[in-house]
């Protein structure tokens, strides 16, 4: 392993290691890039030119027509039909012109190249888009004539996307509606978890080792056993009832009874592991187990109820089964994941809508996550490998 | 914009009312029990008689009821249920004894789904792991390392939906004589290759590009957990075997995997069960079409097609559920085996 590489100073070994670890990085990271340098282009540069290509020029065939007979004006003894084949205020610019009206390729002239017709005609198209059809005589056209173009579209980035997409796709509810699900579907099992976890850890109640292997087997049990017999459930009792089915409050006791057991293994591995001295002291003190949880436990628990809540909050967030069994697909109740999936369906070659919502829905996990990393990555520690 | 703020303001006040029943309902209960399981006490604050033994016998049941009730609820009743609908017919109603599972066998599409999962399950836990594992040790050892450790775990963060869509312009094809918008298809295209509709691409090519947003996915969660393992190998270990002359690539093999045997078979099994739930990414990106169906997906198709047969859901589920059977039996030995120990 002696051998090293003179500039870099490193060994052989050592440099092909580095290569292959930002060879990994950056296929893990150039999607996602991607995906956010699209989402902010012009719509139409991004359907035809890959988003490697965003700081370039991107050139576009397009057909021109010039004005009628009834545009034309007298000039100098000369009769000339003149007008722009770009919008008002546009960035685009001529790159070649050439074709139907005129002889040769679409690529032969240059702008503002001025190009000799039959009959004393002439045609000049300019860099700004701008053209010039002139005649000796007086022309007798009532239907304008053809000529092809290579524009320039140059580089343009903006918000555009995202504001169509938040004004126009329902998406802005959904973003709303993701928030009613998630932040209750966050809350509500961690108070539950909190308390039930204390008693597995600290209280003595007939059954405690048998429920809680059970909460251990339930943590890998899989969702779709729950989905159909929950489905009827939902339905016979909002029959009986009389409410409906599909429903906010229905959703967050679904996903607070699927988080649950991680939940409790979780935190019942923290809070057991508080030490002894702590809880026998209060207790002597006189102190009941619910003065012990509130005023003790609860507040040295924090970051063991934060690194869960990041699970859930992510869980939920990105969720899409639950909502599309307990939630209904009309705009008052769609969460974003179904929405984004119908936009896949739907709209999929709309890529300018695609990238943006996705990155809006993608954004505030990315938030949560990259700020509160440190207990994510403690309670991931804490489910998985306990004990080594 | 046009968003609904009314909708909001209801929903803030379930929300309110719905933490405040929670909150009363601990508060309240404890209360009550206190209060009617009193000490007798004297005027002159003489214990007569203490109840504290009936208080704290039923105290840890106010603690734990809720939980038990939900998991219940959520969880143990369905999963019966499921298993008990899978031999009923679509609607519940009459006992169909094992004609599920002999028409779930006896199905293309099922056996197409079954043959994919294998698939799934055989390359995703592999390749998460395997590539989580070399990045834990490959960023160990550079100045950047977290920063490249942090970018490899972000997708963990990205829904399976936002992923798909990030993906599947990754894979866009966009005919052979028009210019590619898919990073795919353009290195493709630069190497001198035709461009490929990749995800119709059969046999087994769409498939395996859809495992690939799941690795994409799961490595960061296999890097996290290792490379903690990792940091748990006595540095003595590896200094020692240093001296006595073994290079890097022994050292990993020889001595850090033993070491971490027990966190790969965890990371390993974690994200089997994923793969086995494994269902929006393949509704997102083909809904099972061009042979990808995974059993999760032709699950959630039964539950609904033809307003629902819940006979044959029930089966597929049953399916997943027995595949999961031996991780469940796996975990309960392990946690009770450090039960043991504490």
């Amino acid at each position: 392993m002696s051998t090293k590489i003179p500039i870099l100073n490193m060994s052989i070994g050592a440099f092909l290691a580095r290569a292959l670890l930002l060879f990994i990085v950056i296929v893990w990271t150039v999607p996602t890039f991607g995906l956010f340098i699209s989402s902010l282009r012009d719509k139409d540069q991004l359907a035809i030119s890959g988003w490697w290509n965003a700081l370039q020029n991107v050139q576009e065939s397009q057909a021109g027509r010039t004005g009628t007979a009834e545009d034309q004006i007298e000039r100098d003894g000369e009769f000339v039909i003149v007008g722009n084949v770009f919008d008002e205020n546009s960035a685009k610019n001529i790159a070649t012109y050439g074709d139907g009206l005129l002889p040769g390729e679409i690529t032969d002239y240059g702008p503002g190249e001025t190009v000799a017709l039959d009959d004393g005609q002439t045609f000049t198209l300019n860099s700004d888009g701008s053209y010039e059809y002139t005649s000796p005589e007086a022309f007798d056209i009532d239907r304008g004539v053809r000529f092809f173009y290579v524009a320039n579209i140059p580089p343009s980035f903006s918000l555009a996307n995202y504001e169509e997409v938040l004004a126009s796709e329902d998406f802005g509810q959904s973003f709303i509606n993701t928030f009613t699900v998630t932040i209750p579907a966050t809350l509500i099992p961690i108070a539950i978890a909190a308390f039930a976890s204390y008693a597995f850890a600290w209280m003595d109640f007939p059954g405690r080792q048998v429920l809680f292997v059970i909460v251990v087997g339930l943590l890998v049990v899989p969702l779709q056993m729950s989905l159909i017999p929950l489905l009827r459930l939902y339905n016979n009792v909002g029959e009986t009832f009389g409410f409906a089915a599909k429903s906010y409050p229905g959703i967050w006791l679904a996903h607070t009874g699927f988080g649950l057991p991680l939940a409790i293994y979780l935190l019942r591995n923290y809070i057991g592991g508080l030490p002894r001295e702590i809880i026998e002291s209060a207790k002597i003190d006189g102190a009941s187990h619910f003065q012990i949880f509130i005023r003790l436990v609860m507040p040295l628990s924090i970051p063991a109820l934060a690194a869960f809540a990041i699970f859930q909050f992510l869980w939920v967030w990105n969720d899409l089964l639950v909502a599309l069994v307990f939630l209904n697909k009309t705009p008052d109740q769609i969460v974003m994941t179904s929405k984004l999936r119908e936009l896949l369906g739907s709209r999929g070659d709309n890529w300018e809508i695609l990238t943006s919502s996705a990155f809006v829905s993608i954004l505030v996990p990315l938030i949560v996550f990259f700020s509160l990393q440190r207990y994510f990555v403690r309670g991931l520690l804490a489910g998985s490998v306990k004990g080594g | 914009m046009d968003l609904n703020f009314e909708y909001v303001g209801q929903a803030v006040v379930i929300i309110v009312f719905g933490l405040a029943a929670l909150i009363g309902y601990f508060f309240g209960s404890n209360w009550l029990l206190d209060t009617i399981f009193a000490d007798v006490v004297t005027p002159d604050g003489h214990v007569t008689k203490s109840r504290e033994g009936i208080r704290e016998a039923i105290r840890p049941w106010l603690f734990v009821g809720p939980a038990v009730i939900l998991l219940g609820l959520y969880l143990v009743y369905p999963a019966i249920q499921t298993f008990i609908l899978s031999f009923f017919d679509a609607n519940g109603d009459d006992f169909v004894g094992l004609s599920n599972y002999q028409w779930a066998f006896g199905d293309a599409t099922f056996r197409q789904a079954i043959s994919n999962n294998i698939l799934w399950l055989l390359i995703v836990p592999s390749m998460s792991t395997a590539i989580g594992l070399l990045v834990a040790v490959l960023a160990d050892n550079v100045r950047w390392g977290s920063i490249a450790k942090s970018l490899v775990f972000t997708p963990m963060a990205i829904s399976f939906v936002g992923a798909s869509v990030i993906w599947k312009f990754v894979y866009d094809y966009r005919g052979p004589d028009n210019p590619q918008i898919g990073v795919l298809n353009a290195i493709v295209q630069a190497l001198g290759g035709e461009p490929q509709p990749w995800i119709t691409l059969q046999p087994v090519v769409n498939s395996l590009l859809l495992m690939v947003i799941l690795i994409w996915i799961q490595t960061g969660f296999a890097m996290v957990v290792l490379s903690a393992a990792l940091r748990g190998v006595p540095d003595e270990t590896l200094e020692a075997a240093r001296i006595d002359g073994a290079n890097e690539i022994r050292i990993f093999f020889n001595i850090m995997i033993p070491q971490i045997v027990g966190t790969i078979l965890v990371v390993w099994t974690t994200i089997t069960i994923t793969v086995l739930k494994v269902f929006d990414i393949v509704l997102a990106m083909t809904n099972g079409q061009w042979d990808t169906d995974v059993l999760a997906n032709l699950m959630y198709n039964w539950m609904f097609r033809g307003g629902g047969d819940y006979g044959r859901a029930g089966a597929i589920a049953t399916v997943i559920m027995i595949a999961v059977i031996p991780i469940l039996v796996w975990n309960i030995r392990r946690f009770q085996q450090e039960e043991a120990l504490r």
